[in-house]
């Protein structure tokens, strides 16, 4: 296909997923900023100021001249908003570490089953991804509620005396984020530890390598883009993680993705509400470039 | 890798599983229970489905959801293919990098910022919120996913035939409806599945971007979920889990029917 002459089919091609994804994903971002930036008021809709094409340029003025960083402002100065990125984050990570930490020797385990077993067991492993995430977090509402299974069935094996209080509490969203999560992390391992090329170890293992050495050398360097990827699928959703929170974690102390719902929906403050996700955005993005920069790293040591 | 079945990586698979499993297990079974208290067993019954038969606005909210769903999976099934296609036929356009990043973006995007942003454009160009606000923001949300998939079939398959027919005289809409689609096909019937799936299962998303009479299932079973654990939620959950199942089982099965058909079979490969 030349550079220069396409038909117009083939612009097509281009231009229709491009509109749509410009009118309803960009243009939204945009209104976002733009909202962030406004005051809450007591109108429809309730934020100001409102873009007023017929005043014509003086009205453009007058527009931008009532934008300002206030919102901004409040996120930076009041602790609560501070404390909920904080939070956000450090959960987020936590999580991630664990789930790197009980993900891997699936994937591993799963990449050294027989051929003819994998395709089933990584179905296995997909199915529950296909079912609502809704229905998976409902799941454990009722395992950890004060009379569910996991009281009963510890007070049975006699670890506790008396039921614990699982849920509403940091323990219950972290069990149910490392259960959301899984296959996410398990998956990009295993892509990675599946096309790995067995020669590599046998020659390890040949030069007289212990085993464990063999994995901490070869095995583990190798399966680091897997790592990654699965790390930042998992890190930047549980950033803004609302649902699990919500249903299984405490009152007292939100995740942001909370704060964004709670301004929006009880507080109708869209203009902080805008203003908190216009910062989740630039923080995730962080982790994003850095995956970029490892990707480009690897490409031009591959080279 | 060398393949051998050691003790380790047993039970680091069974362990895996029972986890990904169990809670699973416990819903559904909990969903026949005979008594409302969900942490008693009280014998096994199916009065939770038959009054969730009775439950209109349920019904009502499962009906929007597939009606939402069907739509929007199949929009964003052209738009992703469509998309897929951009990236890896197209070679260099003005704006790709944008593009792709648009596409990709909505993958990881915590579902907060995306909704929180449709609905301000909603909002912004007055449209009426309902049921068509959903099926485009659903559009949005679930056309990358369907690139990323299309994407790798079209990078796994072999060129020639496409080139073949081209220089036989067959303009590219026509190669690209007799070669190309047939080829993709197991991938983009694949990523409908998926964003069928996806659209079935948003509750933030479809929070945001809902209007009056617009309720889709997960909205509806979150506002008596947050009320606590009851039957009739473990009854209608298990029904959606079954289908599920049945739909992912039923795909993967398929799937393997036609490499079996295709695939010739090579002596001494395992």
């Amino acid at each position: 296909m030349s550079e220069s002459r396409r038909s117009w089919r083939e612009r097509l091609v281009v231009l229709v997923p491009y509109a749509w994804l410009v009118a309803f994903f960009l243009v939204p971002f945009l209104i976002v900023l733009k909202i962030s930036l406004s005051q809450t008021a007591l109108a429809q809709p309730p934020y100001l100021p409102v873009f007023d094409l017929a005043a014509g340029l003086r009205g453009l003025q007058d527009f931008f001249a009532a934008l300002s960083p206030d919102n901004y402002r409040l996120l930076v100065s009041d602790s609560l908003y501070l404390g909920s990125y904080l939070r956000s984050l450090t959960i987020a990570a936590l999580s991630t570490l664990i789930l790197l930490l009980a993900g891997f020797p699936i994937a591993y385990a799963l990449a050294r089953m027989p051929r003819r077993w994998q395709s089933v067991l990584v179905v296995l492993v997909i199915l529950p991804f296909w079912t609502s995430f809704l229905i998976r977090v409902y799941a454990w509402m009722a395992i950890l509620q004060r009379e569910g299974l996991l009281n009963q069935a510890l007070i049975a094996v006699s670890i506790i005396d008396e039921p614990l209080a699982w849920l509403a509490s940091d323990t219950a969203i972290y069990i149910g984020i490392v259960y959301s999560y899984l296959p996410f992390m398990v998956l990009p391992i295993y892509a990675t530890l599946e096309k790995l090329d067995e020669s590599l170890l046998e020659a390890a293992a040949d030069l007289g390598c212990a085993p464990w050495r063999v994995f901490w050398l070869v095995t583990l360097p190798l399966a680091l883009p897997g790592v990654a990827a699965g790390a930042l699928l998992c890190f930047i959703p549980i950033t803004g993680e609302f649902v699990i929170p919500d249903l299984l974690g405490g009152s007292e102390q939100l995740m942001i993705g909370q704060v964004l719902w709670t301004e929006f929906f009880s507080n109708r403050d869209w203009p902080v509400a805008s203003a908190v996700a216009v910062v989740l955005l630039c923080v995730l993005i962080v982790p994003v470039l850095i995956y970029q920069q490892m990707q480009l790293r690897d490409l031009q040591a591959s080279r | 890798m060398r393949r051998n079945v050691t003790r380790f990586n047993i039970a680091a698979i069974g362990l895996g599983l029972a986890f990904l499993y169990l809670p699973i297990v416990i819903l559904v079974i909990y969903s026949f229970n005979a008594s409302r208290l969900v942490t008693v067993w009280a014998g096994w019954s199916t009065r939770w489905y038959a009054e969730l038969l009775q439950d209109e606005a349920m019904l009502d909210a499962a009906w929007t959801s597939l009606r939402v769903a069907l739509l929007s999976a199949t929009v964003a099934t052209v738009l992703g293919t469509l998309a897929a296609l951009s990236l890896v036929r197209m070679g260099r356009f003005p704006g790709r990098l944008l593009f792709s990043a648009m596409i990709y973006a909505p993958l990881i995007l915590p579902e907060v910022i995306t909704g929180l942003s449709l609905l301000l454009l909603f909002v912004a160009v007055a449209i009426d919120r309902g049921f068509w606000t959903i099926v485009i923001a659903h559009t949005t949300l679930t056309m990358g996913f369907v690139t990323v998939i299309v994407q790798a079939r079209l990078l796994g398959f072999d060129r020639s035939i496409e080139e073949a027919a081209m220089d036989l005289g067959a303009p590219p809409v026509k190669t690209f409806f007799a070669i190309t689609l047939p080829i993709i096909a197991p991938a983009v019937a694949a990523g409908w599945m998926l964003a069928f799936t996806l659209s079935l299962d948003d509750l933030v998303i479809a929070s945001f971007t809902t209007g009056p009479g617009a309720t889709t299932l997960p909205i509806r079973i979150y506002s008596e979920v947050r009320l606590g654990v009851k039957p009739e939620i473990n009854a209608i959950c298990t029904l959606m889990i079954a289908i599920v199942a049945v739909a992912v089982v039923a795909a993967s099965l398929l799937s393997k029917l036609r490499e079996a058909k295709t695939a010739m079979p090579v002596p001494g490969a395992a």
